[in-house]
């Protein structure tokens, strides 16, 4: 028996018992499920304010789907032939044209775009919206500080369809930075109407409420349960999209979201362990993507400020003792791109990451760490986090066993996901394996957070070498052949000193049902409902 | 009645009190810090220090302790960082949903249970009595989240006669308006006769994999009590005055061995309004107890305070409700004794 027979059968019944039955039936169910969207997710957004204290990933896309930025990324195919954002291509969304000079970006504004409420979108909300991002503090300053948009004094109101935006310092990143996530453009009159004194920028209202013009409105908000968004017919800052509603469901458990698209319940999850996509890839119901996450990596790290590693030869070491291939095959079940095994330790180009020349060699581990002066090696702590322990709790294991059989016996130390952050802000851990992606597609971003000697969280090594420094910032700025050399140098350094030893790079993987077309890969690894649709 | 009333509550009150300081300094105690965890990815000291500051957690214990109660006053639980939601706001949307798996769940174990275990202690070594020894022992020895994994596996994906278990109702259908919280009931009081039926469908087999386990307990007191009042020498006079079998089981017996019974519906109900995380989690059941141990997971203190403070409260007045049922049950329980 079928669910919708059930239905319609128990309707019968309560019809025969004398209750009055609602005019739904099921031909408009099905009719309605052909424009429905069924997101299944494991966690839950906490609020649709991408600017909040703590606002997180699922928060994104919330934001993301009913927002507009000025401009956003152009597509591309990668080379399985997927759909691809294009970080090398700025298209329009609220604005349409710009003009860009050395000191300034002056943009022209659509002219008939219009909030969810119908208050026309003009260039004092974008200033209000921007004033806000650099000031509130968190998250978005920082975001919006990584490409040197740092205070409101740069945003200007030239007239209600004309915006522009003064840079402090030729920076290449300024202009990428304005069309990720944060820079939402938000309704300024009505925020301002639920602003208080103490709350100034409308925080706490926008928690719960949206401010915003983009393609999807919120109908339904079950914090914790569901979010359904319904498209808005008004838009105007892009091609209409397909889908008329979204539901996004929390299901909890991983064996659950994928019994619901094996039965073609539900239309598409990224939450799935990587054995489920693993062994969906044949399923002849589902379409399995898996797209290389950009500037992003599973790494072994070091603490160089503390003995033995301290000393190159023991990270070298330790490089040829990682059992690479048993962690892509038993660990990623193959998805997943190795990042061992190049032909030497030179950088092949001005991507990252890239392979490096280690691989699995305990001989010459072993060797390097009797010339190191530990022959008999040591006792060491190796400590991952919990929240990804799918990953990191297998990986450790091996990595372990493979340790043993050089003389170094790791400790293993399992850090609750909730305890993981406030850990590497104390950077005591010997050794950790952990993962860390930058949205921005630039390898001197990536080195500028994990190798600079400014000692972010993210340089979980604690390593410092001025000579690296010197050639991060330098690319930071520079362009041509100036570039290139930069990073390969930074890039030779780093294979070459071993701090953090690469082992893959993850994918980012999407399970959805076959008749789901138009699905894009994102930096920010969250869906964007506006290009799917159903077939 | 009301002097007892009033007596009982009053000595509520210092488990009350007890309960908001060791939750208040058991979340303190906790390991994480929600600062570091909510700054996010591009965390740097400096914007952890900041959310640590508006998050009130740079204040000395006392001081946050001050504000805590001050809040608890005006009846503000605080916002839950997880859901962004004010405490007080979830724990009301959510605690119906609990409430309503668990009262169906125990509604189906006390109807299976209460006659089964009659049975089995009437027919003793009968195979009723054997039934029942079989399905408690199964029902205790089968964990609720394994339960409930086998029947999601076998009748949502194998057989597809149950709903998708996507929570307390299909994603196609709009809930009712809120009036109790309690899917079947709101949805009848505006007859919307297919969300009720959906929302039915929806808890059978949660409803089922609890009942399951709350069977044990429930059918072995049931039998033990009733046994040891059939042994009774008022039982034996009964049936020598020529009673019928049944006025003496049910009039006599029953009601005499029917207050223990009480004491385990009450214990299992409060069990398992807390406890069902599992079957919350397989069902994707937006209950209580997932709430709690989600925000206990990331060291989110305001939500774990309200929730074990709304469960102290809740257990208070439980026990009180079943203090004053046995005295409706059986007049000789003087409370005040």
């Amino acid at each position: 028996m079928k669910r919708r027979h059930f239905l319609k059968s128990s309707t019968a019944l309560t019809a025969a018992a004398g209750v009055t039955a609602p005019a739904i039936f099921s031909p408009l169910k099905a009719q309605s499920r052909q424009e429905t969207l069924l997101v299944v997710a494991e966690n839950t957004p906490n609020m649709m304010d991408i600017h909040g204290v703590g606002a997180n990933r699922p928060a994104y896309e919330v934001s993301w789907n009913t927002h507009d930025r000025l401009m956003t990324y152009g597509v591309k195919k990668d080379s399985t032939g997927q759909d691809h954002y294009d970080y090398s291509k700025l298209e329009p969304e609220l604005a349409t044209d710009w003009n860009v000079t050395p000191t300034s970006a002056t943009f022209k504004l659509r002219r008939d775009a219009k909030f969810h409420d119908g208050t026309p979108i003009t260039a004092k909300d974008v200033k209000w919206s921007f004033d806000r991002a650099v000031t509130v503090g968190g998250f978005p300053t920082f975001q919006m500080r990584a490409g040197s948009l740092e205070k409101p004094e740069q945003f200007v109101v030239v007239d209600d369809h004309t915006f522009r935006v003064d840079f402090v310092r030729a920076d290449k990143l300024s202009m990428p930075d304005l069309a990720v996530p944060v820079p939402v453009i938000m309704n300024s009159e009505l925020a301002k109407k639920n602003a208080t004194t103490a709350d100034p920028w409308a925080m706490e209202w926008t928690k719960n409420n949206l401010a915003a013009g983009g393609a999807y409105k919120i109908e339904r908000w079950q914090p914790g349960q569901e979010i359904v968004y319904v498209r808005n017919d008004d838009w105007k800052n892009g091609p209409m999209p397909k889908i008329r509603r979204v539901i996004l469901r929390i299901i909890p458990s991983a064996g659950n979201r994928r019994a619901l698209l094996e039965r073609g319940d539900a239309d598409i999850s990224f939450d799935l362990p990587a054995k489920d996509f693993s062994d969906l890839k044949g399923s002849p119901k589902l379409n399995i993507v898996g797209t290389p996450v950009e500037n992003a990596m599973q790494y072994i790290g070091m603490n160089v400020k503390q003995k033995p590693f301290d000393n190159v030869k023991v990270r070298q070491a330790i490089a040829y003792a990682v059992p690479y291939q048993q962690i892509q095959d038993a660990v990623m079940f193959g998805r997943a791109i190795p990042l061992y095994g190049g032909a030497s330790n030179k950088a092949k180009g001005t991507n990252w990451p890239q392979v490096h020349g280690y691989k699995t060699d305990l001989a010459r581990a072993k060797a390097l760490l009797a010339e190191a002066g530990y022959p008999n090696g040591f006792e060491t702590t190796l400590s991952f986090d919990l929240g990804l322990g799918a990953i990191n709790e297998p990986l450790t294991l091996l990595l372990q066993q493979s340790l043993a059989q050089i003389g170094i016996k790791a400790e293993i130390n399992k850090v609750p996901g909730a305890n993981w952050r406030g850990e590497l802000l104390k950077k005591s851990m010997p050794m950790i394996t952990n993962t860390f992606g930058g949205w921005l597609n630039y390898a001197e971003y990536f080195f500028f957070w994990c190798y600079h000697g400014q000692n972010a969280v993210f340089n979980t090594m604690s390593y410092q070498n001025p000579a690296m420094d010197a050639l991060i910032d330098k690319a930071r700025f520079a362009s041509g052949a100036d570039y290139d050399a930069a990073v390969k140098g930074f890039v030779d350094m780093a294979f070459d000193e071993v701090p953090r030893i690469p082992i893959f790079q993850p994918l980012l993987n999407v399970a959805m049902q076959k008749n789901v077309t138009g699905y894009r890969y994102w930096f920010h690894r969250q869906l964007d409902y506006r290009q799917l649709a159903k077939t | 009645m009301l002097n007892l009333l009033l007596s009982r509550l009053a000595t509520a009150i210092p488990s009350v009190l007890g309960v908001i300081v060791v939750t208040f300094l058991l979340t303190r105690l906790l390991p994480g810090d929600p600062a570091a965890y909510f700054a996010g990815l591009a965390a740097t000291p400096q914007a952890v220090a900041e959310i640590r500051a508006k998050l009130g957690l740079d204040k000395s214990l006392p001081e946050q302790f001050l504000v805590y109660v001050q809040d608890l006053l005006s009846g503000n639980l605080g916002t839950s960082l997880t859901t962004g939601q004010p405490v007080t706001a979830d724990i009301l949307t959510r605690l119906p949903a609990s409430a309503e798996l668990t009262l169906l769940a125990l509604f189906l174990a006390a109807a299976i249970a209460i006659p089964l275990g009659v049975l089995a202690a009437v027919k003793q070594g009968s195979w009723i009595d054997h039934l029942c020894r079989i399905v408690t022992t199964a029902g205790v020895s089968l964990p609720v989240f394994f339960t409930g994994l086998l029947f999601a596996y076998v009748f949502y994906y194998l057989l597809q006669i149950a709903p998708a278990p996507t929570g307390r109702l299909d994603a196609f259908l709009t809930p009712p308006p809120h009036r109790t919280g309690f899917y079947l009931i709101d949805s009848l009081l505006v007859r919307n006769t297919e969300a009720f039926w959906g929302a039915l469908a929806q808890l059978a087999l949660p409803a089922a994999s609890m009942a399951i386990f709350s069977l044990a307990p429930l059918a072995r007191m049931t039998r033990g009590s009733m046994l040891s009042v059939l042994g009774g020498d008022f039982i034996r006079t009964a049936r020598a005055s020529g009673l019928a079998p049944r006025t003496v089981i049910f009039t006599y017996a029953f009601r005499n061995a029917v207050l223990p019974v009480i004491t385990v519906l009450g214990m299992v109900f409060s069990f398992l309004l807390g406890a069902n995380v599992l079957v919350e989690t397989v069902f994707a059941w937006p209950g209580i107890g997932l709430y709690a141990v989600n925000a206990l997971l990331t060291s989110d203190y305001a939500p774990v305070q309200g929730f074990v403070l709304t469960m102290a409260v809740l257990y208070i007045t439980l026990n009180l409700a079943i203090d004053l049922l046995y005295g409706l049950v059986d007049p000789r329980v003087r409370l005040d004794a």
